[in-house]
């Protein structure tokens, strides 16, 4: 059977993307943050998985407003790379699952979560900046990814509850696969950061690091804060943390911290990332 | 359960994207995601009035384009996401673009970014800044 082995949460800068491509990751202004993942690079080399279940949210790239799932799963062979506005990110195309993603997408909507299913799809800097800080630039990408992108652009975005028990459903259908494969589940985005309006620039490190200790220990009682408290006190878009929640669900109750590490800034960001596995 | 968008009007300087909001910066937003190929940023750039008179846009809406007047654009529907189309095709970073919606250089906004961002204290509510 299949098992989830680790979740990862790191946050998905384009900025962070564009220093990896044009080599300027030991710069000042970034060696900082890129040596905060060099642990985890080595980390997932010596852990290899299978498969990695990316939760991440498109950014106007591939959905315009014409139509937004609020949670769809990709269950193409592969995932060409979204131009952004400056050119497509010179990075390796992305390799699916399509037998584990068919059967995971089939799985969840059978258990009431209605999942736009996704034959089609280009992956943006939300995906493959998460892939570049965790594998660097490989002619060829380790894993075979399945993407399961969240509408946290547009409110109302789904609640925490919703993301949390989702996944869960994933924990359960990931086991009940007939396949023997090792699984990560992801979740991008985040932490505090707002880049529209007066307030932009908005960084809130107490609220982020106690985030991050709530998700570990305590994800029960946080999937319960409202999207309000996000905007406030982690900026509008900081809400992309729900999609944390899905990363934390699929866990299962009880969790070992492998590694966490925090940063700012990252452009307009506050970085944060996180290794978790498992305990049963 | 009934929505209940009122409430995020009281964050100060912030535009919260709502469905609603979605709505009414459809085409503009669309016009964005056109940017997304080579041609279109060519053709655009090479006579924005004419290109923006393709879209069924507002007058409002195309002279915010034109003007790259980003808080007016998000005022009138437009999502930074959808709107990072038009700065990223004149390769302005993030940082460079979202800086021109404070009131700040882009070169101070980076300097409060280094210094840890700006902190939420004083920039919780309108009602308490007194601007409601």
């Amino acid at each position: 059977m299949a098992k989830i082995v680790a979740g990862i949460t790191t946050s998905h800068v384009p900025a962070v993307g564009h220093a990896v491509d044009s080599g300027r990751t030991q710069d000042d202004y970034w060696k900082p943050m890129f040596a905060g993942y060099e642990f985890s690079k080595q980390w997932v080399k010596d852990n290899p998985a299978d498969v990695d279940i990316i939760v991440y949210n498109d950014h106007a790239s591939y959905f315009g407003m014409d139509i937004m799932p609020t949670f769809a799963m990709g269950i193409a062979e592969k995932y060409e790379i979204c131009d952004e506005g400056y050119g497509p990110r010179p990075i390796p195309v992305v390799e699916g699952h399509p037998e584990l993603s068919t059967h995971l997408a089939a799985s969840l909507i059978l258990d009431d979560f209605d999942m736009t299913v996704l034959n089609k799809l280009d992956v943006d800097h939300g995906l493959t900046v998460p892939m570049s800080l965790m594998y660097g630039q490989p002619d060829k990408w380790p894993t075979k990814v399945i993407p399961l992108p969240v509408n946290v652009v547009m409110n109302p975005q789904p609640s925490g509850e919703r993301c949390l028990s989702l996944g869960k459903a994933i924990r359960e259908a990931v086991a009940n696969f007939d396949g023997d494969l090792k699984v990560r589940i992801w979740g991008t985005g985040g932490m505090s950061h707002q880049i529209q309006g007066a307030r932009a620039g908005l960084i809130n490190e107490p609220w982020d690091k106690k985030f991050l200790d709530d998700l570990v220990n305590d994800p029960e009682t946080l999937q319960y804060k409202p999207h309000l408290e996000y905007m406030i006190e982690a900026g509008s878009e900081g809400v992309e943390l729900i999609m944390w929640l899905i990363m934390r669900g699929a866990l299962g109750e009880k969790v070992d911290e492998v590694y966490r590490f925090y940063h700012i800034p990252a452009s307009n960001t506050a970085v944060g990332h996180l290794i978790l596995i498992p305990q049963d | 359960m009934k929505p209940n968008f009122e409430q995020y009007k009281d964050i100060p300087g912030t535009t919260i994207y709502t469905i609603e909001l979605a709505r009414k910066g459809f085409q503009l937003n669309e016009f964005c995601m056109s940017l997304r190929t080579e041609a279109n940023r060519k053709r655009f750039h090479a006579d924005e009035r004419t290109y923006l008179d393709e879209w069924d846009m507002s007058e409002e809406q195309k002279q915010a384009v034109l003007d790259r007047d980003f808080q007016r654009m998000l005022d009138l529907g437009g999502n930074v996401y959808f709107l990072s189309k038009i700065f990223a095709a004149e390769g302005l970073s993030y940082v460079q673009a979202v800086s021109t919606m404070t009131d700040m250089t882009a070169e101070e906004y980076q300097a409060m970014m280094l210094a840890g961002g700006r902190s939420p204290d004083g920039w919780r509510s309108k009602k308490e800044r007194g601007e409601a």
